[in-house]
């Protein structure tokens, strides 16, 4: 079972990162093992379309679960034609809510904000 | 000659000087670039000739065909497709109906359906040709139907062409002055004008474009565009009043040239001061 969450920074104390897209990093942590493996998000600078991107590499990377504080349209639509299921994280560091998901407390995310597109 | 009327902000007067040169000139053409809002056709009332859809092209994957190599995916500059599971998945709204997406296929999978953004109407009004562009709501670009009226050569040839651009100075702007002979900027007397004065100059600055600037509904007391335009060396062409009798006029549609002599020798003496700027 692999956990994909936006990281600001590559370690487990750091916070959760506000925007999918365009997180710096994506963590994929493996429960079973708890193997943690930190990526660059290459979709984080790409004039647009991030979430596209960013949402296409969670898939690649197999991930079964992303954990994230909230999701564009054009992504949830893509992650929730691959199955992978969308927990919404809460207030606090990575390793808080990898605790808070293992113990079943995330809500599943439903509000899908319309993206923050930017101007062409 | 082409004369783009361009501002950095909405509600200058863009319109406003465009419909009155296209009308003291004479057998113009009038396009009005403004596709998210035109609003020259108010003033000119043109009978329509010809109305037409616009559409783009945007991909479509034959998913018996693909073997999902990505090549598409990764190639695609504006992130517009996605392959999930067995299938890919195509953004439109994305899209920049570059075609490249067909092209890098081994599978010859892609191929390509248009997708309707909006429409354009030509139209007389006396013998001043009307352009209108129109995006339809929720597309993200005009782009597509301001090359198609600029582009267009029927009813161009031989006659003065005054373009309304779209505010700002972003792509579609760009794409409206591209082959513009002259630029009339057009500012307001404020703080918040000369600021989007200054991004616009900065514009017909980098293409090169000879320009000069009309500024609008002046009062007395600080004028921070004109300061703008003296420090920039900025010719100032016109510089109009404040005027609510204009303002009335303006808001019930008619075209104050044609209501007033006083206005009509105002533009007329703009045209001309155009007109030998683009001779320099």
């Amino acid at each position: 079972m692999k956990i994909a969450i936006p990281a600001e920074e590559k370690n487990l104390d750091s916070q959760v990162c506000v925007s999918f897209g365009r997180a710096p990093y994506y963590l994929y942590y493996n429960i079973e093992n708890d193997k943690a493996e930190f990526m660059e998000n290459t979709a984080a600078n790409t004039p647009g379309g991030a979430g596209i991107q960013a949402a296409q590499s969670v898939i690649d990377n197999k991930a079964d679960v992303l954990l994230t504080p909230r999701c564009g349209e054009n992504a949830a639509k893509i992650i929730h034609s691959s199955g992978i299921r969308i927990y919404k994280t809460v207030q606090g560091t990575i390793k808080e809510n990898i605790e808070l998901y293992k113990k079943d407390s995330l809500e599943p995310l439903t509000e899908i904000h319309p993206g923050l597109h930017g101007h062409r | 000659m082409k004369i783009a009327v361009l501002s950095g902000k909405g509600g200058t007067g863009k319109t406003f000087v465009a419909v009155n040169l296209a009308y003291v000139n004479n057998d113009s053409v009038y396009i009005d670039c403004d596709v998210e809002e035109p609003n020259g056709h108010l003033f000119f009332n043109p009978e329509i000739i010809q109305n037409n859809d616009i559409s783009v092209k945007i991909p479509v994957c034959d998913n018996d065909l693909c073997n999902g190599c990505k090549k598409c995916v990764l190639f695609c500059e504006f992130n517009a497709l996605a392959y999930i599971g067995d299938r890919l998945m195509v953004f439109d709204k994305i899209c920049h109906s570059c075609g490249g997406c067909q092209i890098v296929c081994p599978q010859k999978a892609i191929s390509e359906k248009d997708k309707t953004i909006g429409h354009y109407e030509y139209g007389y009004s006396n013998n001043i040709m009307i352009k209108t562009g129109v995006l339809n709501t929720g597309e993200t670009t005009g782009i597509p139907i301001i090359k198609k009226l600029l582009k267009d050569d029927n009813y161009n040839t031989g006659r003065d062409i005054f373009i309304d651009c779209p505010p700002g100075s972003s792509c579609s702007v760009i794409e409206s002055i591209k082959d513009a002979d002259y630029c009339i900027l057009v500012a307001e007397p404020s703080v918040f004008g000369a600021h989007n004065l200054h991004m616009v100059y900065d514009l017909v600055k980098l293409y090169n474009k000879p320009h000069g600037a009309v500024l609008n509904k002046c009062m007395e007391g600080e004028n921070p565009s004109a300061d703008y335009c003296k420090k920039s060396s900025i010719t100032i062409l016109e510089s109009i009043n404040f005027d609510k009798q204009l303002g009335l006029l303006n808001s019930e549609g008619k075209i104050i040239s044609q209501e007033s002599e006083k206005y009509r020798v105002l533009f007329m003496s703009l045209l001309e001061k155009v007109k030998s700027g683009m001779k320099k």
